[in-house]
């Protein structure tokens, strides 16, 4: 138990708020004190690779799994402790779609929409038709959920997190088993949800999803949060690499060196050898790097392209976790 | 302030929603239409053989009312229930009961009922009464499917009862009814257990086999004379004692016992399965 109870945010501009929470299953740590911020309003990206906590993370939110300890607050109350009230305004795709598949997809999301309370029988024929048209599925709406596509169980799971209006949508890896066309129907919806004012927490292994979509992310590696922030604030913080194409690839590494920079050579020389070198964010403002390309050129360096990288959110990724997006053994 | 769903009967009839949504759910399945169509089965199939074998039973020959028979096709659903209650009856009740949380987290829709919320004592209790009615729409098959049966291949008459009392007809099918609720009370106690059970895993199969597990340890054991002092206690010690209802005059004391018995296992399953549900990492 934890002594003090943590104050949360009460001004409510936070969808969710952790305060050191962390999960152990026996010896092994799957959550490691994690302190998130979700803003209101926000496409917020929960990135991490596979294995990283994302989803154990989810589950506590919305009390699935208890805390080992910390504490967690969703749309400004304390959970697990106020379950019963903050569940019915968030929406949530857990893991994966789940459905009973002797059951039609319409049948399935009754069925769930029965499991709520606060959910009125009156209405329910038409918000599980609704829910149902706005992810597509009205005409699949009779067919068992046994006979569904992935992609369509996919919709079904993202059309039961709308049989109510939503403050949160928590989306656990939407796009997984989706082909290409499926996968930007989802951002699209992510998109209208967040136009609605609707705050989406998305999980996600994949970064280009993240990047397109979201306004804020998190990146989690091996159970601990390694970054958060906008999207520029974490872009912001990696590196920018500039990129000389040149011939004389010799002369511009020097001349470079004179500046300041550590210039790598490529592997190859060519009429099209690229140097390179990275622009840590102090040592370089614009006006230096302006100083660049007169100074290359001064020494005779044919300078054939000139281009500064920003710094991509891969980039950072990659630095911060240390891999790819392999999963952690 | 109030509205239509925050009122009392409001809030009730929300509530029952998820129960209704549960017994749709059940019978709607194909796997409960079956093995309900194989309770029928049971007094169908032993009709057919008493109406074509020749061979005349001694009185006490067979299962218990087996002789009577011939005489009357009422004692068909009698007899059905004797041989159906040790082992066929169990073993659909462990099915129905073993699946009710463990089923739910094979599916994963365990995660999205509680999500939703249908919050964790509310959707036990919803569980609860759907094997609760299975074990009532198990009996009621059988004794119904006896009697229908009975009645055509069997002369119906006046029934004379173990007693030697002679009753109508239509109170031979009150006694019917009866024995059908006794059997369905005597069956809420391994429900319970099946709950229970049902909580400790993910895997369906695994909770039905140890339900019907129990259900024959707790037979075995109520015949071995060294546990006689444990004997009242099994949840199955009166499983076929419905003898009093059938006599004349009708003989509560065992259907009261019975059910004192199967409330107390009730209530201590449902308490474990509750304090094991309520607490439980739902990682399905």
């Amino acid at each position: 138990m934890p002594p003090v109870p943590v104050a949360f945010d009460s001004g409510g501009a936070l969808a969710l708020e952790t305060r050191s929470l962390t999960k152990r299953f026996g010896r092994q740590i799957a959550v490691n004190a994690i302190d998130l911020a979700v803003p209101r309003g926000s496409v917020f990206g929960f990135l991490g690779p596979n294995g990283s906590g994302k989803t154990t993370s989810i589950r506590m939110f919305l009390g699935l799994v208890e805390a080992t300890s910390g504490d967690i607050s969703v749309l400004g109350e304390r959970m697990p402790d106020r379950l019963r009230d903050v569940l019915p305004r968030v929406g949530a795709l857990v893991e994966g779609p789940a459905f009973y598949p002797f059951l039609s997809g319409e049948d399935n999301l009754r069925r769930l929409d029965s499991a709520d309370r606060n959910a009125s029988a009156r209405t329910r024929r038409d918000r599980v038709g609704s829910a149902l048209d706005r992810v597509g599925l009205g005409a699949a709406a009779g067919k068992k959920a046994g006979a569904y596509s992935l992609g369509m169980k996919q919709r079904l799971g993202i059309a039961n997190a709308l049989l109510q209006p939503r403050e949160l949508l928590v989306l656990d890896e939407p796009t997984n088993g989706l082909d290409p066309q499926g996968t930007r129907e989802v951002r699209a919806l992510v998109r209208s949800f967040a136009a609605e004012g609707t705050t989406v927490f998305v999980s996600s292994h994949l970064l280009a999803e993240v990047e397109q979509v979201c306004t804020h992310a998190a990146i989690l590696s091996a159970g601990a949060l390694v970054a958060q922030g906008s999207l520029d604030e974490l872009r912001g913080a990696g590196e920018r690499t500039l990129r000389v194409r040149t011939p004389d690839a010799g002369t511009a590494a020097s001349v470079l060196a004179r500046l300041g920079l550590e210039p790598s050579l490529p592997p190859t020389n060519g009429d099209h050898a690229e140097v390179t070198a990275r622009l840590t964010g102090d040592s370089i403002d614009s006006a230096h790097t302006d100083a660049i390309v007169p100074a290359l050129v001064a020494s005779g360096v044919r300078v054939r392209g000139f281009r500064i990288d920003e710094p991509s959110l891969e980039d950072r990724f990659v630095a911060l976790t240390g891999e790819g997006f392999d999963v952690v053994r | 302030m109030s509205s239509g769903e925050s009122s009392p009967t409001g809030r009730l009839a929300a509530g029952l929603g998820l129960l209704w949504s549960e017994l749709a759910v059940l019978f709607r399945r194909r796997r409960t239409w079956a093995m309900l169509a194989a309770v029928a089965l049971i007094p169908i199939l032993l009709a057919v053989a008493v109406r074509l074998s020749s061979a005349s039973l001694d009185p006490g020959e067979g299962p218990p009312f087996l002789d009577r028979v011939t005489q009357n096709g009422l004692f068909v659903s009698f007899t059905a229930m004797v041989v159906a209650i040790p082992l066929f009856l169990p073993l659909t009740i462990g099915v129905v009961a073993g699946d009710t949380i463990a089923g739910e987290a094979s599916h994963g829709t365990l995660r999205y009922l509680l999500v939703a919320p249908a919050g964790r004592i509310r959707l036990l209790l919803v569980k609860f009464t759907g094997a609760a009615v299975f074990c009532a729409a198990a009996a009621v098959t059988l004794v119904v499917a006896g009697t229908l049966i009975g009645a055509l291949l069997f002369p119906v008459g006046p029934v004379t009862l173990l007693s030697g009392d002679l009753i109508s007809v239509p109170e031979s099918f009150a006694r019917s009814a009866l024995v059908a609720a006794y059997v369905a009370v005597s069956l809420l106690g391994l429900s319970a257990i099946g709950l229970f059970i049902s909580t400790l895993t993910s895997v369906p199969v695994g909770a039905m086999a140890a339900t019907v597990v129990v259900s024959v340890v707790a037979q075995i054991l109520d015949v071995l004379p060294q546990l006689a002092w444990l004997h009242p206690w099994l949840f199955s010690h009166h499983w076929l004692g419905f003898s009093g209802l059938i006599s004349q005059p009708l003989d509560w004391s065992t259907f009261g016992e019975n059910a004192v018995l199967q409330a107390g296992y009730v209530l201590v399953f449902f308490s474990l399965a509750y304090g094991r549900f309520a607490s439980k990492d739902i990682l399905s």
